[in-house]
């Protein structure tokens, strides 16, 4: 039986994470924690492990050795593999977010913008029609999409509107805790700058933590607090963003950094 | 006698290139600081003495390879060369302030959000936030039609001015500056002395390097030398 511990305060830890695709090792030995209002950012190559990781702490994927826990906002503490699937469904549709790289897996390619927003609220419990068509219509200005377009299907939408689109459905619910997968990635570079400002913004007036996988660095400076550099699997540094990105000391961060081209 | 707000003991500082075979290149060696509450020093040196490198160093930006950092943060010594990431960021926004030689600017962000965000993030009002940002643009010369705006378009003198702005804003008790005059002409440069010696009859400590010796003369009650050191033989 493996402990259920959480550090102090923090929202989830992760102790000891391995996983093994056949013969190669996907994870190994990867310890974390995220608290309250803060954006940890994991970045590294692909293949590095670090989407991986992402769904092995959203429960997505079960690890083969290691723990996941996290403390709800009642302060109940769970290991996020061994709780029952009908508990961890309604931790994601409340508490928790995740926001995909293609928004088209997690939006409702046939229901409108606004029912795009307004079924998180719905899944937690809200009735009132009016009420959430106001409350999905005041998301989508947010996000900076003319509420007028409320009504409209999402495949109307460009990929920086889609993406923002998500945002606005995962965000709706509050969370306190949001999972994202290259939220930026695929998208034209001012399309990218917009994106990130809004999250930025977001993230910070609504208190929310956030773990981020990106391979980007110049997007891990700008969002991160902290951030974690993974390599085959393992992590490789870890601490203050501006303090390993500056002055990394391990070989392959190194590599990262001095690869980023600056405009 | 005021309070010592920041000692520096018997730091050291290496650079390590593991892209160029792994070159060790020492930098700082045993240096030892204390500045009190209300005292300015400048940091002098050659160049490449590792001026910037202390400095960055002091902050957390650069780990250190021997040595503490105290911190006078709440009142109790933080050591920002052993402290936890969280422990740093909470330092950062309460108690140790850094203006960096260029501004690291956002897409998108105006002038003025840029400057207020220090006093946000410390859960002020958003409105009386912009309104104290707007102030100390205006009165680093930055006209009101360029608040609104991002400063990236900004010339490289205005960018300086947004950065000292958002450095000055907080009233951090600690200062680190990092020359702050650079690339001002002479009446900003005197309304940046002007800041700094406010601030310090405000009891702030201020570290700076400062390559305006006019300034330099004006503002700093002493300097600390920081020399190379001399490569083992």
């Amino acid at each position: 039986m493996i402990a259920e511990v959480v550090a102090p305060g923090a929202l989830l830890s992760a102790r000891s994470l391995a996983l093994h695709f056949g013969r190669i090792a996907a994870l190994r030995d990867v310890d974390m924690d995220i608290w309250p209002g803060e954006v940890l950012a994991i970045v590294g190559e692909s293949g590095s492990g670090k989407t991986t990781l992402l769904n092995v702490l959203s429960g997505t994927l079960s690890p083969d050795c290691g723990s996941v826990a996290c403390r709800n906002a009642g302060g109940v503490v769970a290991n996020v593999h061994s709780m029952p699937a009908p508990a961890l469904r309604a931790l994601h549709r409340s508490e928790w977010g995740f926001v995909q790289q293609d928004p088209r897996r997690n939006l409702r390619m046939n229901v409108s913008a606004g029912g795009n927003v307004g079924e998180r609220l719905m899944a937690q419990g809200a009735r009132h029609y009016g009420n959430i068509r106001a409350e999905a219509a005041r998301w989508l200005e947010t996000v900076e999409i003319d509420p007028s377009r409320i009504d409209d299907l999402p495949r109307t939408f460009s990929g920086g509107m889609l993406q923002r689109l998500q945002i606005a459905r995962t965000l709706v619910t509050r969370p306190s805790l949001v999972f994202m997968d290259e939220p930026t990635g695929g998208l034209d570079v001012s399309v990218q700058a917009r994106l990130l400002d809004l999250i930025r913004s977001l993230v910070a007036r609504l208190h929310i933590a956030v773990v981020l996988v990106t391979h980007d660095i110049a997007v891990a400076r700008l969002l991160a607090d902290r951030i974690i550099v993974m390599q085959d699997g393992s992590v490789i540094e870890t601490g203050l963003t501006d303090r390993v990105l500056d002055d990394a000391h391990h070989p392959y961060t190194q590599l990262l950094v001095s690869s980023v081209l600056t405009a | 006698m005021s309070t010592v707000a920041l000692r520096a003991e018997a730091l050291c500082k290496d650079f390590v290139l593991h892209l160029q075979g792994g070159l060790r290149i020492p930098v700082l060696s045993e240096i030892g600081l204390s500045v009190h509450a209300g005292e300015c020093v400048a940091l002098a040196g050659p160049s490449g003495a590792g001026k910037s490198t202390l400095m960055r160093s002091l902050y957390g930006n650069y780990r250190t390879d021997a040595g503490r950092i105290l911190v006078r943060h709440r009142d109790e010594m933080v050591d920002i060369a052993a402290a936890d990431p969280r422990t740093v960021i909470a330092v950062r926004r309460e108690t140790l302030g850094y203006v960096s030689q260029f501004l690291r600017a956002v897409p998108r962000v105006a002038a003025r959000d840029v400057v207020a965000e220090v006093l946000i993030a410390r859960s002020a009002a958003e409105s009386e936030a912009r309104g104290r940002a707007s102030e100390l643009l205006l009165r680093l010369n930055i006209p009101p039609r360029l608040h609104g705006l991002p400063p990236a378009t900004f010339s490289g003198g205005e960018q300086q001015r947004v950065n000292l702005a958002r450095g000055f804003i907080g009233g951090h008790p600690i200062l680190l500056l990092d020359e702050p005059t650079a690339s001002l002409d002479t009446a900003n440069a005197s309304v940046v002395a002007e800041m700094i010696l406010e601030a310090k009859a405000r009891s702030t400590a201020i570290v700076g390097i400062f390559h305006d010796l006019d300034i330099r003369d004006r503002v700093a009650d002493r300097l600390f030398h920081v020399s190379p050191i001399q490569e083992a033989a």
